[in-house]
């Protein structure tokens, strides 16, 4: 679904990436963890045509991402479900139009219901109404995972999901993604939280990923 | 027409934010260039009137003026009619009596003018046939008939007004292309400061899976729906003040001819939806153009 073959990046200094490669098998479950500034968000940035890379090849449902012209890549876009580390929601609309927001750019019908169905399984169906700045930091990450999965994509990227939550907010958010790992989705979750991490290991199979000095390393038991 | 209530309303759920209080700007500038336009519309069409009218009804008609010591202007204008009367291709001559000159003088120097104490020339009139005369060999005839009789066929004063006319129309045109121009540039700029205003919700649509075409969209309805508005303003105080100037008297004069006539009022009407398609084109050019560079 998502691969990197021996991909170097730098935005315009020396390498933050290099010789990484990563093959993201379906109904896969990742973790991506390294310490704040390691490139984390950056890695996922690659992942779903950001940011592209400076060498190397990145392959997006067997399509090499420098072969993909703007609306192909926004195609793409649609099938990878992102939850963007500072969540990107349009602040002018509410929560419902938000959430429904991937449909609406797709020119889709956006069925009420499905998107009730969506808030009442993260738990913000009291909220449709609300202002994105209005919400805790917990409802925001939990509205940006169902805006993720709104399209039923089958890879989902999570960049720091539970980064400003509480211990029981961040379980509950990776309850959320071990379902939908269940269900057959992809996921990928970048973090530095090492309890998160101990916490997944004891609910479904995980690899984890570390980045360490440029490099893409699969961690191993030392975690 | 299915297609307008679809693109009039907003079926992406106002994924741009509204855009505050300078939106009203294009709608005002369009409503100014509108206006703008009907006038320089008006020009065309009158100074299109005017030189086909110079050029068509003082086509047909020429005048001999006679300008003899007073004993000699009788004799003068009878070989003068006399002339005429034997020249193929004019149709009828005639000369004016008193109160005719009188008359025409009138405008310029008063009803009260003694005519009978001026030493002023006769005047014959001369209605061309269809075939037309020879001007020429008039001319030579005259001068051995009378020696004060001058053909005066107009082409004289009436070629440089002709011209005068065509180059009014010509400017009027320009305006109305300048207009249409200015127009492009004003909602291209516009444009370019919406996208820029809404950067991070551009970003936020592209991050989502929307196509440019989806956000250009946004904006292009926006900006065609508000130069639509605005020009209609425009046009219709436009046609109102045109409507309102005073009517054509019985001098005929330009500035009172400047108006529309007949189906010439629908002309101006075609002016709103010129604009929105100038905006529509202007919008989605600009749009396209700036979200090619994003990310
Ligand atoms: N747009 C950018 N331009 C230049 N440098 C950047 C940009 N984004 C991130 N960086 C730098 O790249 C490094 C990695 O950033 P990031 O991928 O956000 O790390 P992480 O998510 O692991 O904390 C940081 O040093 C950051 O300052
Ligand atoms: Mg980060």
């Amino acid at each position: 679904m998502i691969n990197l073959e021996n991909v170097a990046f730098s935005y315009g200094g020396g390498n933050l990436l290099s010789e990484v490669s990563l093959r993201l098998a379906p109904g896969s479950f990742h973790f991506l963890t390294g310490p704040s500034g390691a490139g984390k968000s950056t890695f996922l940035k690659l992942c779903y045509g950001e940011l592209a890379a400076t060498t190397g090849r990145v392959t997006l449902f067997d399509r090499d991402v420098t072969s993909l012209n703007r609306d192909e890549i926004a195609l793409t876009r649609r099938r990878i479900g992102v939850v963007h580390q500072d969540c990107q929601f349009l602040d002018h609309l509410p929560l419902l139009a938000n959430v429904g927001l991937p449909l609406t750019v797709a020119d889709k019908p956006l069925v009420q219901s499905d998107v009730m169905d969506l808030l009442t399984w993260v738990g913000l169906d009291k909220l449709t109404g609300a202002l994105p700045p209005s919400l805790s930091g917990g409802e925001r990450q939990r509205a940006a995972l169902a805006r993720a999965v709104i399209m039923g994509p089958d890879v989902i990227l999570a960049d720091e999901p539970t980064g400003n939550l509480d211990w029981e907010m961040s379980l509950r958010l990776l309850t959320l993604l071990t379902e939908l790992n269940r269900m057959g989705k992809t996921i990928l979750i970048a973090t530095h939280d090492l309890n998160l991490i101990r916490q997944a290991k004891s609910l479904v199979a995980i690899r984890v990923l570390r980045i360490s000095k440029r490099r893409l390393q699969l961690a191993g038991a030392d975690l | 027409m299915n297609l307008l209530p679809a693109f009039l309303t907003e079926p992406q759920g106002g994924v741009v934010p509204p855009s505050g209080p300078t939106a009203w700007l294009t709608t005002a500038t369009a409503a100014a260039m509108a206006f703008l336009a009907v006038f320089a519309l008006a020009l065309s069409i009158a100074s299109g009137r005017l030189a086909d009218r110079w050029a068509s009804a003082l086509d047909r008609s020429a005048t001999v003026r006679i300008s003899a010591p007073e004993g000699q202007m009788d004799l003068q204008t009878a070989a003068v009619l006399e002339v005429l009367a034997t020249t193929p291709g004019i149709a009828s001559a005639r000369a004016l009596d008193q109160s005719e000159q009188q008359k025409l003088l009138e405008p310029w120097f008063g009803p009260d003018l003694p005519l009978g104490d001026l030493p002023l020339p006769q005047l014959v009139e001369i209605t061309e046939g269809p075939e037309g005369y020879d001007r020429q060999s008039l001319r030579l005839r005259l001068t051995g008939e009378a020696p004060g009789a001058v053909l005066d066929d107009h082409t004289r004063w009436r070629a440089p007004l002709a011209d005068a006319a065509a180059r009014l129309r010509a400017l009027a045109y320009t305006c109305v292309l300048l207009i249409g121009g200015a127009m492009a540039a004003m909602i291209t700029l516009a444009t370019r400061a919406a996208l820029a205003a809404n950067a991070q919700v551009i970003k936020v649509l592209r991050l989502v899976g929307a196509k440019d075409t989806f956000i250009a969209r946004a904006f292009v309805r926006r900006f065609t729906l508000r130069a639509a508005a605005g020009a209609a303003l425009g046009t219709a105080f436009g046609m109102e003040a045109i409507y309102l100037l005073p009517a054509q008297d019985a001098a005929g004069g330009f500035l009172t001819g400047l108006g529309f006539q007949g189906a010439g009022w629908l002309l101006p009407l075609l002016l709103p939806p010129l604009a929105a398609l100038v905006a529509f084109i202007a919008t989605r050019t600009a749009a396209m153009a700036n979200l090619r560079r994003l990310p």
